[in-house]
């Protein structure tokens, strides 16, 4: 299946190689460079691609591609779901996944690569038990390893590996035994310019973090688990009690996992938690244009809204902004053309506001592409889809643990459509109005 | 070099900071010179370094080499010169540099043939180790070694891990196949027969690496699977992830040429624009089959039914190749469910994105009904990448229709705006084939995209065109409008593509614009010299055409432009104008190419057609790396297409067959009758098979309790299937045993609840019964109650049989039973309690199916000298420890306590027997009390029949059978009454899993020795010193970890022997089980409980 791993920093240097079959020279990654150039960007190489003789599959994470050689027919998706639980992998070991943290762990990273596959094939992919053969390192370990000798590879073969719940040990142990839920949820929105919503759907998400002594057996319940339209659970989940009772029975892994990923759809009326009136224009005549932005608070659920930025792609033709802001601060990077406003905490008495010129470069023709608002926030203690959790069980061990459940909802792709009115005092503006009440006509 | 071993010093005294550093090529920090060692070195010098510590004695400088060589691997630099030096540490007892070592063999085996079998040897010793860890890790890299001298030693190697009673070392074994088979092809047939055998594996674990063997060497051999198909179908929830996707995959092949094509009658279901893909192999097939209504195989069922939940896997490959399966596999109505999970995966990662929307592509353009509900889902966000936004646009094409075509057409108008040009080009593109595919708004689309011309990108004017271009020859009646309309855009348009279209139009329709066309060609001639090449290339063209059709309006204007041309900078403008001019102008020289001047200018040029990028994907199974790539790929399997009549379907039925049969050619080897389990995955198969099942038992003779309650349970597919290896290979004392206690339980509870008196035979049951009642829950061991026990064994032999009827014929009375072979069956565990339980209690599991005549044959097994030295000392030992199940408090009254009896279960063998004693502590009366959902779903317990009725103050006894996989997690179900439901879970010590035997201490020790890969057990004991006699360790031991003594010489080490009677998932045979005692210093006794380890481990 994977036939050889190759990590390329994003200048193009192949810092890392590994062989789960016969060596595969690095000249096939040439293949993978001209298409790198271009794809000009990094996210637009595309992830499959053909040469004579092999097919490259890579994934760009953390400033990284893991590409990946593949001699014959294998589902791509395989393939890349296996680099992503690479990457996972490392960033769980070394707390990230870059360049810098690989090159200093290179000797346990191939060690880890090494485990993951056998001939090209998963073999331990569970982060509980590549721990058990390979330890991630401490500096306390590192420090007690120089000194005794002792190493970091284990020599008994991991229990969760042969057990039917390969994602948990046996033999846990802990003083303070406590379960803690984050329910986490996402707005996915599209609001166009009116602030009507175009599209929304919740994307939730449960973080666990789970430290309880021995096999214990967990039973979630939700107060309105109809909510959830579709799911995906960790392995540990037991699918037949979910189907018959709509609980979460499972056995959890030791320490941090995402226990689950629901979808709460639009028809179940997302509610958005902010609105935004906005006006971005731009003279034909002179070479400025006006933008105002003004933030209001929607269906918080009476919880305050924090965290809130604002980030507008300008057009490219924008040079410079004069802006004032009443709450806040904001910065345009002239590079990018990206202009991100800090707004912080929403204050509902006194809504802020952006306002001010934008300089155009003079001489040219007014910007056409429309600029982009993306918003991004935080509402502690919510879940916006309106999701509770009632109870958590727990079977099979004898003391109490502690228990907790925190919800945040969060702004996931939030954006928001412009249109942006440049004044303009010949016939095709005439005409393309004419065609927007064209296409709207047909519409209503 | 001085600078050299300075690093080396540093790195070996840096303690902590040199650990950290591990795997760096040595630089050190502290010194300046160290640094310039760093910069000034070169790979040779280091490696020479290498060298000298990989062959110091120091473990830690090895270790530190190795790590360095590793990095150096890992960087893809070349330190094959190191290879002696670094081979001679394979044997080397740390592990982590025996596993850096074998990093590096794996490497440069290769390159270095004749070395690398200097290693050999270390592997082969490996490959006999007791701990399957080393076992597996050594066949791993022995496998590794493409060195094609070794092929005849992997194979043996290969063969002997496939009979491993480790399922990590059969999964390994698996691995191995493929790589020996890529090493050696010649060996296929060979490896063939490995894969067979592994197929049979019922361990999850194997399943997935050996269909991915099978893909690999064999995937044409299809017959290998059938015996399989239901037990993967079975297995695959539990498989681990990676495992569930090949096996789908392999399934789906699978299915295509097993069964009919369900989608001849599902054609109702259909949404009407689904015709274009099948309807022709639909149609064929229906003629043949017209007749007869479509039936579903039942095994085509299980596998749409047994891949549906993992829709909700984690994983996002799984989830596409359950979506791919039922695409290619179900009724067409049915294809539905997988939509809600693939738009979820889009979620995900770009690269999944990327590949999801591909499949997706792919499907929408067949049903577009599946994935309309979610087209907002598909709307382009402006921070996808462009790949993505091009697929999600291609969906959205595909998607539209008369209904949403405006909400699509007003988010294209937002795309075209987009920043990003390439896919607002692609968006101009999507907004044509939407105007071809929807009548109602071509007019609309059309109009838009003319405004689109004077857009001052050059993509999207260039796009724009084009798509103009068109649209309107694909229309070509009522277009002068637009023509016109674009003449008089025609001034304002600047850009030269754009204007060169627009005149090409003029030229083409220039019969449909008579007045307006000439009048361009005025303001062309005026600004002609101005005009980019592009432009005057078109204008003579447009010259040409009005000349031919408009000779009296534009004659003058042509010679004007075709003499501008003439004398044009541009040679290529002078070619043409050349040209053209012979071709249009009639003079002596052109002659005959003179008068086709028309049909060659005005020839009508063909429709450019419109369609999608994936029209042609659905030759390619989705989620395929072909289907990513649009090509086939090396190695891709080709999907076939549904057979027109389906193969024989019972070749998939695993039918029982004669236990001699099967013994025979087992002989001696580890792992038995694998094929010989029957399971019937589900009720639709039961009923089918119903007769055969029956027919099946009976010719067996296996033995009665198992075999029927497989036709009452539904649920429990796997743990039945182990049921039925188990009740094969039940046994026959064991069997008496369970009869015994099962009715005595029986007996109970018809006289508590019919009220029908009973003749009540003192037993193990109520001897404990009246201790917890008495004493609590903690009940110490006394030899007393061993004697009463065994005394059970006895009493209650001769009234098993009738009791046993009775019991059986209430059990059954509500599921639908065969009374005739009920009472069959029953006869014969009666007789063969007879003939095995007396002279000598052969514990052979076997014994109890296998008729008498056959126990000689067993004789000469070697197995059997196992059984023979074993006895299992089967009645339990009395002193019984009981637990409390569900407090009255927390029970609203009832309340309930368990304890084990340590008998044998009666209901199947690999089930342990557990007393509940349920008391009503409420005034009022609980009714229906029964065991309701159990957790983990797929626990396998025997309920009790449900107690109608319970008074205030009243206990009742009831005897239930658990299997708990062999391990110690508990069992959690439902106890429920009426109104109520309590979860309760059990949970057994390990010794409650286990049979106590008793054998000599020659017998120990031999059988010791035999044990392989050991799993330990531990547990602490505190006695007081006055109990340190031999005897009472004994017993106290006993009540612990229910294991029987086993004589010893040695005055301060007890030995202690069980069998695993339970433990017979795997393999049929029983194990022998030793325990060994140690007595310490001290007053603690640790007890070390060494197992084989048969599935699990606790």
């Amino acid at each position: 299946m994977i036939h050889s791993l190759f990590l390329i920093n994003h200048t193009g240097d192949i810092f890392l190689e590994k062989h789960w079959k016969s060596v595969i020279g690095r000249s096939v990654c040439d293949y993978f460079f001209e298409a790198r150039e271009k794809a000009v960007e990094p996210e637009n190489v595309p992830p499959v691609l053909q040469t004579p003789h092999h097919y490259l599959i890579s994934i760009y994470r953390g400033k990284l591609f893991f590409l990946s050689v593949i001699q014959t027919e294998v589902p791509p998706l395989f393939v890349i779901e296996f680099l992503h639980r690479v990457a996972d992998t490392i960033q769980d070991y070394f707390g990230e996944c870059s360049e810098g943290v690989i090159k200093d762990n290179v000797v346990t990273v191939y060690e880890l690569l090494e485990e993951m596959l056998d001939n090209g094939f998963p073999l331990a992919t569970e982060s509980n038990v590549l721990k058990e053969m390979i330890r991630p390192p401490t500096i306390l370990r590192s420090v007690v390893n120089t000194l005794t000798g002792a190493s970091n590879v284990g020599d008994t073969l991991p229990t969760g590996q042969l057990s039917n719940v390969p994602w948990r040990r046996v033999g846990v142990k802990y003083t303070n035994n406590e379960a803690y839920f984050d329910v986490i949820e996402e707005i996915d929105a599209i609001l166009d310019k009116s602030g009507t919503t175009v599209f929304a759907e919740i994307q939730g998400v449960i973080e666990a973090c789970v430290r309880l002594t021995g096999m214990p057996d967990l039973t979630l319940s939700f107060m309105n688990p109809r909510l959830l339209d579709d799911v995906s659970f960790h392995p540990c989940v037991r699918f037949k009690r979910w189907e018959s009772e709509r609980v979460l029975s499972f056995i959890p892994p030791d320490g941090n996992f995402t226990l689950m990923n629901y979808h709460v759809s639009s028809q179940n009326l997302v509610a958005i938690p902010v609105y935004v009136k906005q006006s971005i224009s731009f003279f034909e005549t002179g070479p400025c244009g006006r933008l105002d932005i003004t933030i209001g608070p929607k269906q918080t659920m009476g919880k305050t809204v924090e965290g809130l930025m604002v980030t507008i792609h300008m057009p490219k033709a924008v040079l410079s902004a004069n802006l004032t802001a009443t709450q806040g601060t904001y910065t345009y990077d002239l590079a990018t053309k990206v202009l991100v406003w800090d707004i912080g905490k929403l204050n509902p008495q006194k809504l802020p506001n952006l306002k001010g010129s934008l300089t155009t470069q003079a001489g040219t023709p007014k910007p056409e592409d429309n600029p982009s608002l993306n918003i991004d926030l935080k509402i502690q203690q919510l879940a916006i889809s309106g999701l509770k959790v009632s109870r958590l069980d727990m079977y099979g061990e004898k003391y109490k643990p502690f228990k907790g459940v925190k919800y945040l909802t969060k702004a996931g792709k939030f954006q928001i459509y412009i249109y942006m009115f440049i004044f303009l005092e010949n016939l095709m503006s005439y005409l393309l109005f004419e065609w927007l009440q064209c296409v709207l006509k047909h519409s209503i | 070099m001085r600078n050299m071993s300075t690093a080396v010093l540093y790195n070996d005294q840096g303690g902590a900071e040199a650990a950290v550093e591990a795997g760096q090529e040595s630089t050190p920090t502290t010194s300046s010179s160290g640094a310039a060692f760093g910069l000034f070195s070169t790979d040779f010098k280091k490696n020479e370094d290498l060298k000298e510590m990989l062959e110091s004695n120091k473990e830690s400088l090895k270790l530190e080499a190795m790590k360095r060589v590793v990095g150096l691997i890992a960087k893809g630099k070349n330190s094959s010169e190191l290879f002696p030096a670094v081979v001679k540490n394979v044997a080397s007892k740390n592990i982590e540099l025996k596993k850096l070592v074998y990093v590096y063999l794996v490497r440069y085996a290769e390159e270095q043939q004749d070395l690398a079998l200097l290693s050999i040897s270390t592997f082969q010793r490996a490959l006999k180790d007791p701990n399957q860890f080393i076992r597996a890790s050594a066949l791993r890299v022995l496998s590794s070694i493409r060195v094609p001298i070794i092929v005849p030693i992997m194979m043996l190697a290969i063969k002997e891990a496939a009979a491993d009673l480790s399922p990590y070392v059969r999964k390994t074994s698996a691995h191995a196949i493929q790589k020996l088979y890529s090493l050696d092809p010649e060996q296929k047939e060979q490896l063939i027969e490995v894969i067979e055998k592994l197929l049979k594996d019922k361990s999850t674990l194997v399943a997935g690496s050996v269909v991915m063997a099978f893909e690999e060497v064999c995937p044409d051999r299809i017959d290998l699977i059938h015996k399989n198909y239901r037990k993967l179908c079975n297995l695959l929830v539990d498989v681990e992830e990676w495992g569930q996707v090949v096996i789908i995959s392999m399934l789906t092949r699978y299915a295509r040429t097993q069964f009919t094509s369900p989608w001849k009658e599902g054609a109702i279901f259909d949404e009407n624009n689904d015709k274009t893909f099948y309807e022709s192999d639909s149609e064929e097939k229906k003629e043949q089959t017209e007749a007869k209504p479509y039936i579903m195989d039942p095994d085509h069922r299980l596998l749409l039914r047994n891949t549906k939940p993992l829709l909700q896997s984690r994983n996002t490959a799984v989830v596409m190749s359950v979506a791919q399966l039922y695409w290619h596999l179900a009724p067409k109505h049915e294809v539905n469910i997988v939509t809600k999970s693939l738009v979820r995966l889009l979620r995900s990662h770009r690269e999944v994105q990327y590949i999801v929307l591909q499949n997706i592509a792919t499907m929408s353009i067949q049903r577009k009904g599946m994935f309309e509900p979610y087209m907002k889902s598909f709307y382009v966000r402006s921070t996808d990448a462009t790949h993505i936004k091009t697929l999600k646009l291609e969906i959205l094409t595909n998607l539209a229709n008369e209904a949403n075509i405006s909400t699509i057409l007003r988010e294209f108008q937002t795309y075209v705006k987009s920043q990003d040009k390439a896919f607002a080009a692609a968006t101009i593109q999507a907004i044509g084939r939407c105007a071809t595919n929807i009548s109602e708004v071509t007019d609309t689309c059309l109009n838009g995209l003319v405004l689109l011309l004077s857009n001052r990108d050059e993509t999207v004017v260039a796009e724009s065109v084009v798509v103009i271009k068109k649209l309107l020859q694909t229309q070509p009646t009522q277009h002068s409008e637009i023509i016109k309309h674009m003449a008089k855009l025609f001034d304002n348009i600047t850009v030269p593509m754009a204007r060169a279209s627009i005149l090409w139009l003029m030229g083409e329709y220039c019969e449909r614009v008579p007045k307006i066309a000439p009048d361009v060609l005025r303001k062309m001639a005026k600004t002609f010299t101005a005009e980019e090449d592009i432009v005057k290339l078109q204008t003579v063209n447009l010259a040409a055409k009005l000349y031919l059709t408009n000779s009296k309006q534009t004659k003058l204007l042509t010679q004007y432009i075709l003499n501008l041309g003439k004398y044009d900078q541009n040679y290529d403008i002078r070619d043409r104008t050349r040209f053209i001019r012979q071709l249009i102008v009639p003079n002596e020289k052109s002659g005959a190419l003179n008068k086709y001047a028309r049909r060659i200018l005005l020839a009508p040029k063909p429709a450019p057609v419109l369609e999608s990028a994936f029209k042609d994907r659905d030759r390619f199974q989705l989620g395929t790396l072909s289907h990513s790539l649009n090509v086939k790929a090396a190695g891709y399997q080709e999907l076939s297409d549904w057979p027109a009549v389906a193969p024989d379907q019972s070749v998939r039925n695993v039918e029982v067959i004669e236990p001699v049969k099967e013994w025979a050619p087992l002989v001696g080897k580890t792992k038995k009758s694998k094929s010989e389990d029957k399971f019937y995955s589900d009720d639709e198969d039961e009923k089918e098979e119903e007769g055969s099942e029956s027919s099946g038992s009976e010719d067996s003779s296996s033995s009665s309790s198992s075999d029927e309650e497989s036709g009452s349970e539904s649920e429990e597919e796997s743990s039945e299937e182990s049921d039925k290896t188990s009740s094969d290979s039940g046994k026959s004392s064991s069997g008496s045993e369970k009869s015994s206690s099962e009715s005595e339980a029986e007996q109970k509870k018809k006289k508590k609840t019919k009220k029908a008196p009973l003749k009540k035979n003192k037993l193990t049951a109520g001897d404990s019964d009246s201790d917890e009642n008495g004493n609590g829950p903690v009940a110490q061991s006394s030899s007393s109650s061993a004697e009463s026990s065994s005394g059970s064994e006895t009493d209650s032999e001769d009234d098993s049989d009738s009791d046993n009827i009775a019991a059986q014929k209430k059990k059954k009375s509500e599921a639908k039973s065969k009374p005739k072979v009920e009472v069959k069956s029953k006869k014969e565990v009666s007789l063969l309690d007879l003939d095995d339980f007396s002279p000598a209690p052969t514990n052979a599991p076997k014994s109890s199916v296998v008729s008498s005549s056959l126990l000689s044959d067993l004789e000469g097994l070697s197995l059997s000298n196992v059984s023979s030295t074993m006895q299992v000392t089967t009645p339990s030992f009395g002193p019984v420890k009981t637990y409390e199940l569900l407090h009255h408090m927390t029970g609203k009254g009832l309340s309930a306590k368990y304890h084990f009896p340590r008998q044998p279960c009666l209901y199947q063998p690999s089930m342990v027997a557990v007393q509940v004693i349920l008391t009503n502590s409420s005034d009022h009366s609980l009714e229906e009390i029964h065991i309701g959902d159990r957790s983990p779903a797929s626990l396998n317990i025997h309920c009790f029949n449900t107690i109608e009725r319970l008074e205030p103050e009243a206990s009742v006894t009831v005897s239930m059978g658990i299997d708990f996989s062999d391990s110690t997690q508990a069992a959690n179900f439902q106890l429920c009454t009426k109104e109520d439901q309590f979860s309760v879970s059990i949970q057994p010590a390990v010794g409650e899993l286990l049979m106590p035997s008793t054998m000599t201490e020659e017998d120990f020790s031999k059988e010791q020795g035999k044990l392989l890969g050991m799993n330990e057990t531990s547990a602490t004991i505190t006695m007081a010193t006055a109990n340190t006699s031999s005897q009472a360790i004994g017993k106290q031991v006993l009540s612990v970890a229910n294991v029987g003594v086993v004589s010893s010489s040695q005055n301060n080490v007890h030995s202690f022997s069980s069998a695993a009677g339970r433990f017979n998932h795997e393999n049929k045979e029983r194990r022998v089980w030793s325990q060994q005692i140690r007595r310490s210093q001290g007053f603690k006794h640790a007890v070390l409980f060494s197992r084989e380890n048969p599935h699990k481990s606790d």
